[in-house]
């Protein structure tokens, strides 16, 4: 226990000796957290439209009015032919076009029955998808405002006896009565803050646990320790303590940001968050370790962690979500340690769930993090 | 004449050429020995590639819903017939409601619930109109929009069907056609962006150890007592990093064009001569960050920890540019990844040619070129 003792005195000393270091591992995280979570926004709002109008009529100027007047739609340009409109998809100055057809008007009224041409930049997906449900639901709205102002069909509210005579009875209507749990007015960085704190800590836990050992290695002073009679565990308990310590500072200064900036409040138990995240530093700095292992380099700990921390900050769920991914993509992110602390995260922050409800993600932290930690220890060697 | 037998005087211009070979020779045999790290350097983009390809979408389907009936009756059974034809939900357990549904929210096994009240059917039948409740975890605020919208269409639908299908009067529907990527696949939006997020990483963290490397090791001074330029050692030093990276970049384009179908429908030329400019500004920024930082540690956690998740957000590929705050709107303009995913998307989705991206590719040029010189000025010959 004294041996462990000094040799985390020592740890703690290099660590905050390294002003530089010290800096990037505290501050570099924060501010990202302070400036980021606001980038990530998928509400889609201030879609580009190109309207091509042949028709110049007054049905169509108010299509258009009620278009942009919608919030959604911002009016990039209005031009006379629609492959104008269609160059402008491609250069990306419009989203979205829209071609209202000659004699729209006329047709409308007398043939009952009028084509409009929409095409939309679909490489993004969300984008694309949202924006036609959007147009789709204006030109339906606009559609009635049309009958209603031709007198093709009234409301019930609106029917007069006159009216009365051309609208049937209205058929029988479900309605939908929609409510949002858990975050009523559908913000996004309530859903970011948490998993971008998670990625912030797994960066930099995992990665600085790894170089750290690797520099020994690299500088020679591990064959030091090595000749020393400290055993090879608390060796390793020595490194680690240090890390896991800066972890969780991290990520209360985090907690502390996402609450006095974001509004973010834990509404679960801080024993159930706390008791978690020592579990996931616990595995994540079993990965580090097994990947200083398996390096001789800086570089190639570098190389190595970066792989997994790319990986996982792409997979676990931060930006996209893993239930829509097939399902052996599924099967290999249930591996990864992040993607069940992000999920507890949310969770107990948003929701406020307890530890039954959160017990299988515990359980396969502890198993992920027994296994690699067992792995590290088992190839790491005291002999260089 | 005994100063005959001296050799000719060798040119000196040739001394320096030959000397600048020996370096760049010497900076490539580093890099080639090192086989981890070379592993890791290629391994990186082809599992990221394949990985994000196919797993990654913004699509939502099969979203995990809870059915509350209370009312069971013929109309709730068509209904629930409907949600199940549909490919977006996933019908889990039909619980009893109340408390149960909270649990199951908590949990995070259903993402919706929809409750149908007793006497719904009758109420339908006799006063014309019904409401089904839906709640959805809010928590994932994108998520909720979208399952509530697809249950939401799926009303509309058996709407129309109640109202007998009648010919609506004055109809107007749209045609909507969707550009570049009919299906709506996440692989044309992610492909371009995990390009320049890989190359850029890779690029800026490989040679931000190159410099500060030597001088941790030592051998900087070796290199500063010698005659060798400065700027020989930049150039020797970014040269392997160059190579590496273009070669990733074919492998890259080879397999999206055979696994994800995604061919590079402009000209190649192009494509590689912007990437180019996209790697060289990238191994100036790891230029920069190594002649700044003191150690290893600090230049891989700047590279890492500072330039990650910026590098994911504000190159555009996840969320929206223009849905951000403008400060982060202005930052992204800084961010050297978001110029060539533009011009990634322009030419290897759409096919566009150098006029439709001469701006972009100007900028990367401007940002190299500003960034290089920066890193010459500021690279010292002196150790202190």
């Amino acid at each position: 226990m004294k041996t462990l003792r000094f040799l985390l005195e020592k740890e703690f000393r290099q660590l905050l000796r390294n002003r530089q270091l010290m800096r990037t591992l505290l501050l570099a995280p924060l501010i990202q957290l302070i400036l980021l979570p606001t980038a990530a926004d998928y509400s889609v709002k201030n879609i580009a439209i190109v309207v091509t109008d042949n028709d110049h009529s007054t049905t169509s100027r108010r299509l258009i009015e009620k278009i942009v007047s919608s919030g959604y739609f911002k009016l990039a340009a209005y031009t006379d032919a629609y492959p104008k409109a269609l160059t402008m998809v491609e250069q990306d100055k419009a989203d979205l076009a829209l071609q209202i057809p000659e004699h729209f008007e006329r047709d409308l009224v007398r043939e009952n029955k009028k084509q409009l041409f929409v095409a939309i930049n679909a490489i993004e997906g969300t984008k694309a998808n949202l924006g036609g449900a959007y147009l789709a639901s204006i030109i339906g709205d606009f559609n009635n405002d049309v009958r209603v102002q031709f007198g093709a069909i009234t409301t019930t509210q609106q029917g007069g006896p006159a009216a009365a005579t051309i609208t049937q009875a209205d058929p029988p209507q479900v309605t939908v009565a929609s409510s949002n749990w858990y975050n009523p007015y559908l913000k996004y960085p309530l859903y970011m803050v948490p998993a971008i704190l998670v990625t912030l800590v797994t960066a930099m836990v995992a990665m600085q646990s790894a170089f750290n050992i690797v520099q020994e290695k690299e500088s020679g002073t591990i064959e030091q320790i090595n000749v020393t009679p400290i055993k090879k565990h608390i060796f390793i308990i020595g490194k680690m303590i240090p890390f896991l310590v800066l972890g969780i500072v991290l990520f209360t200064m985090g907690l502390l940001i996402g609450r006095l900036l974001y509004g973010v409040k834990p509404l679960g138990s801080l024993l159930t968050l706390y008791g978690s995240l020592v579990i996931y530093l616990f595995a994540m700095l079993g990965l580090g370790l097994l990947l200083a292992t398996y390096s001789g380099t800086q570089q190639q700990a570098m190389s190595l962690s970066f792989f997994f921390i790319n990986i996982f900050n792409m997979m676990s769920g931060v930006f996209t979500a893993v239930d829509s991914m097939p399902g052996w993509a599924q099967a290999i992110v249930s591996t990864f340690p992040p993607s069940h602390f992000i999920r507890i995260m949310r969770a107990v922050v948003l929701k406020g769930s307890g530890f039954g409800d959160i017990k299988y993600e515990i359980a396969w932290m502890v198993g992920i993090g027994v296994i690699l930690n067992v792995w590290a220890v088992l190839n790491y060697r005291k002999t260089a | 004449m005994f100063f005959m037998n001296w050799p000719a005087k060798p040119n000196v211009k040739e001394i320096k050429m030959k000397q600048l070979f020996t370096f760049i020779r010497k900076e490539f045999l580093h890099v080639f020995r090192d086989r981890k790290t070379l592993l890791m350097l290629f391994g990186l983009p082809i599992a990221q590639i394949v990985l994000f390809g196919f797993a990654l979408s913004n699509e939502i389907k099969d979203s995990r819903i809870a059915l509350v009936d209370y009312s069971k009756d013929a109309v709730t059974t068509r209904l629930i017939g409907k949600i199940e034809a549909s490919h977006y939900f996933d019908i889990r357990r039909s619980l009893a409601g109340g408390n149960e549904l909270q649990a199951a929210f908590k949990r995070g096994d259903i993402k919706m619930a929809v409750i149908f009240p007793a006497n719904f059917g009758d109420d339908l039948i006799h006063t014309g109109k019904a409401t089904v409740q839906v709640i959805a975890d809010a928590s994932d605020p994108n998520q909720a929009t979208t399952v509530t919208n697809y249950f939401q269409s799926i009303i509309t639908d058996y709407n129309a069907e109640l109202s007998g299908n009648a010919e609506q009067p004055m109809q107007i529907t749209a045609e909507m056609q969707m550009l570049y990527n009919p299906e709506l696949r996440g692989a044309p939006n992610f492909v371009p962006g995990v390009m320049a997020l890989v190359l850029m990483l890779v690029c800026t963290m490989m040679t931000s150890v190159a410099i500060v490397r030597e001088k941790e090791m030592g051998t900087m001074e070796i290199l500063l007592v010698s005659p060798f330029k400065p700027i020989y050692i930049i150039i020797a030093k970014l040269a392997p990093n160059l190579l590496i990276s273009i070669v990733n970049l074919f492998i890259i384009l080879v397999l999206s064009d055979i696994f994800l179908d995604l061919p590079v429908r402009g000209s190649i030329l192009l494509l590689v001569f912007c990437s180019i400019l996209f790697i060289m500004t990238s191994l100036s920024i790891g230029l920069l960050l190594s002649i700044n930082a003191k150690t290893q540690q600090a230049a891989m956690m700047g590279s890492l920890m500072g330039m990650m998740l910026p590098t994911m957000l504000l190159t555009g590929f996840l969320f929206p540019i223009e849905n951000m705050p403008i400060f982060l709107q202005v930052l992204s303009n800084a961010v050297p990844s978001r110029w060539y995913f533009i011009i990634v998307k322009r030419v290897m989705l759409k096919g566009l040619g150098f006029g439709d991206v001469w701006k972009e590719t100007a900028i990367l040029a401007g940002m190299c070129i500003l960034l290089f010189a920066i890193s010459l000025r500021n690279f010292k010959i002196r150790l202190q």
